[in-house]
């Protein structure tokens, strides 16, 4: 029935029709993804300043101070660009959507007690990396109506594939 | 036997020995028998026991759950973890010590991004919702009556073989370079069944997989794919899957990424667009010399590499008639053709495929080869029913670049030297050029 739409698709086998339905609260609860264009993005806020602290005690043993990376990616401070010898893909040069950094931080971070981070907390951290990439200024406020207007450097960076 | 016919596949069709691939199937017991003679000639051997010690005494019992020979314990992954998260990283599959075209389970290739989750499948749910009429939560008992359906195919992480784009060539040994790529049965319930259940809108274009392992890893799927021949696998070469392989459910994409092929999966939210996550963004995407970047890049292309002789090995027993023996595999399809070389590419000479050729599944090429002691150099070249012709590394880095990380599916080149070493090469020129060997991006 749903074949119709996707032309190289089997014909769909018939199931026993088990799915339990799930309400909207459950979902809700079970769905943390953010969309590049914010939504998602739950209430909270954070600055770059209150996100130095959490990232020093949280972020810096793999990453480095400053993002400058260490057994985990470098994340900013980037000195090639690019096009150059030894590109440094950092979020200041390589991440395309700011969202994205919300939704990795709080779904995966930190890696020892993945999901122990508050809401602003994950803003804090957001905001501080930003900050580091010279993409916000360090007294810049992020929430869920800044966060999705922050422009990245590299937005256009991309040629979508699709295959 | 009859040692006086020689076989008319005697004669090399290629350069450097390579011989007639029909020689092992009609007449390798001729040349068999000379090679034993030469074999005795050379090391005067211990005539083995009549009765050796295992036939004078009783045998072992039964098993629970068998495990290899003891004799065979080095056959074994190759874990290379992050320097401080020791359950991140990835692990290899020996591609180089085994044979045929399925992965056994415990061998099967590892890419974690936080461990292994030790997952209660009672407690286990795939909740299904976003551009869907119901939304729904399946267990995983529910979701083991389902019709299911089985196939064979590989699941080959995007960064497999990314030594590649090093300056200077890898020696590891094949598996423990190229061995992010496994080929298994995979049994489950065709993920487009599940779809119409739950009313699928038909303006959803995308599928957000999320995991349920400690990193959350999430990505995005195309509609298309998921209706097409994707799988919500349970099963994995007949057994349920293993932990480090999504135990209770992953899904499988035939030909994809691997890192689309969700393990541990927990939810799939149909949206009108993809969720642009940390992994099909800052990773798994390809940076082009012109500073852009390929994204989206789901189909693994046409591969093959020799697996014997393979780098690291030595041929000990000196000149004479050896296997080349290897695996192809295309996402696009079916392997139609595997070429050998063993001048390093002036010649080429078609391989054996293995029966049954399946599409997006590992194909065994073996080939006759007559060593006659000088140095050689083999190559091996896919071609997959596309007509797409696996690239020389030249021409992949020439329209690559070297700084795309994933993808790398050129030829890989063996050199056998007068001592029968094998080792890696590119060509003589690039190895002078540059001793560089690091590549610049982890496996965190």
């Amino acid at each position: 029935m749903l074949a119709g739409i996707n032309p190289g698709a089997d014909e769909v086998r018939p199931g026993p029709n088990l799915g339990e339905p799930a309400d909207s609260r459950a979902v809700s609860s079970h769905d943390w993804g953010i969309m590049p264009d914010g939504a998602g993005l739950p209430d909270g806020s954070g600055t770059a300043g209150e996100g130095k602290p959490i990232y020093d005690r949280l972020c810096v043993s793999c990453h480095g101070p400053g993002g400058l990376g260490d057994s985990a990616d470098q994340l900013a401070g980037a000195q090639m660009q690019l096009t150059d010898e030894w590109p440094e893909k950092t979020i200041g040069t390589f991440w395309p959507y700011a969202p994205t950094l919300f939704d990795f931080i709080r779904r995966s971070k930190p890696m020892m007690e993945p999901g122990s981070l508050t809401n602003s907390e994950v803003y804090a951290l957001t905001a501080y990396l930003l900050y580091l990439n010279g993409i916000i200024p360090e007294d810049k406020e992020m929430n869920a109506a800044i966060l999705a207007d922050v422009e990245m450097p590299n937005r256009d960076g991309f040629i979508q594939v699709l295959e | 036997m009859s040692g006086n016919n020689k076989s008319p596949y005697l004669t090399p069709i290629a350069g450097n020995g390579l011989l007639d691939r029909r020689l092992f199937l009609q007449g390798g017991l001729v040349l068999g028998a000379a090679q034993l003679v030469a074999g005795n000639a050379r090391a005067a051997r211990q005539e083995p026991a009549a009765r050796p010690e295992w036939m004078s005494v009783p045998g072992q019992p039964f098993t629970l759950y068998g495990q290899p020979a003891g004799y065979e314990d080095e056959v074994v992954r190759y874990p290379s973890p992050n320097r401080q998260m020791r359950n991140s990283g990835a692990s290899w599959t020996p591609l180089h010590m085994l044979e045929g075209t399925i992965t056994p389970n415990g061998l099967h290739y590892e890419r974690h991004h936080n461990g292994v989750p030790q997952i209660n499948p009672d407690e286990h749910r795939l909740l299904v919702h976003g551009m869907v009429r119901q939304p729904a939560f399946f267990t995983i008992d529910n979701l083991l009556r389902y019709p299911m359906r089985s196939q064979i195919c590989f699941v080959e992480c995007g960064g497999n073989s990314n030594a590649g784009w090093n300056k200077a060539p890898s020696q590891a040994e094949a598996g423990y370079f190229h061995g992010l790529v496994s080929c298994s049965e995979w049994t489950g319930v065709p993920l487009s069944t599940i779809l119409s259940e739950v009313g699928l809108d038909k303006k959803a274009g995308w599928l957000i997989a999320d995991g349920a392992d400690a990193f959350a890893m999430n990505i995005s799927i195309p509609v298309e794919k998921a209706m097409d021949d994707a799988i919500l696998a349970l099963y994995q070469n007949g057994e349920r899957l293993r932990p480090e392989n999504g135990y209770p459910l992953r899904l499988i994409l035939p030909g994809w990424e691997g890192v689309l092929n969700v393990k541990w999966l927990r939810s799939l939210k149909a949206t009108a667009q993809p969720i642009m996550a940390r992994n099909e963004t800052a990773r798994y995407t390809e940076l082009l010399p012109s500073g852009k970047a390929r994204m989206f890049t789901f189909t693994m292309d046409a591969k093959s590499l020799i697996t014997s002789p393979s780098g690291g090995m030595v041929l000990k027993q000196g000149p004479g008639l050896y296997q080349v023996s290897g695996l192809a595999w295309s996402g696009r399809g079916r392997i139609e053709q595997v070429d050998v070389s063993a001048d390093g590419g002036e010649t080429w000479a078609p391989a054996e495929l293995q029966a049954p050729v399946l599409p997006k599944a590992f194909t065994r090429f073996r080939i006759p080869w007559q060593w006659d002691g000088a140095p050689a150099v083999l190559k091996s070249r896919a071609v997959d029913e596309t007509g797409y012709v696996q690239p020389e590394r030249e021409q992949l880095v020439a329209a690559q670049g070297r700084h795309g990380f994933y993808h790398y599916n050129a030829i890989v080149t063996w050199s056998v030297d007068e001592y029968g070493t094998v080792t890696h090469v590119y060509t003589s020129e690039a190895q002078q050029a540059d001793s560089d060997i690091s590549i610049d991006a982890g496996w965190d």
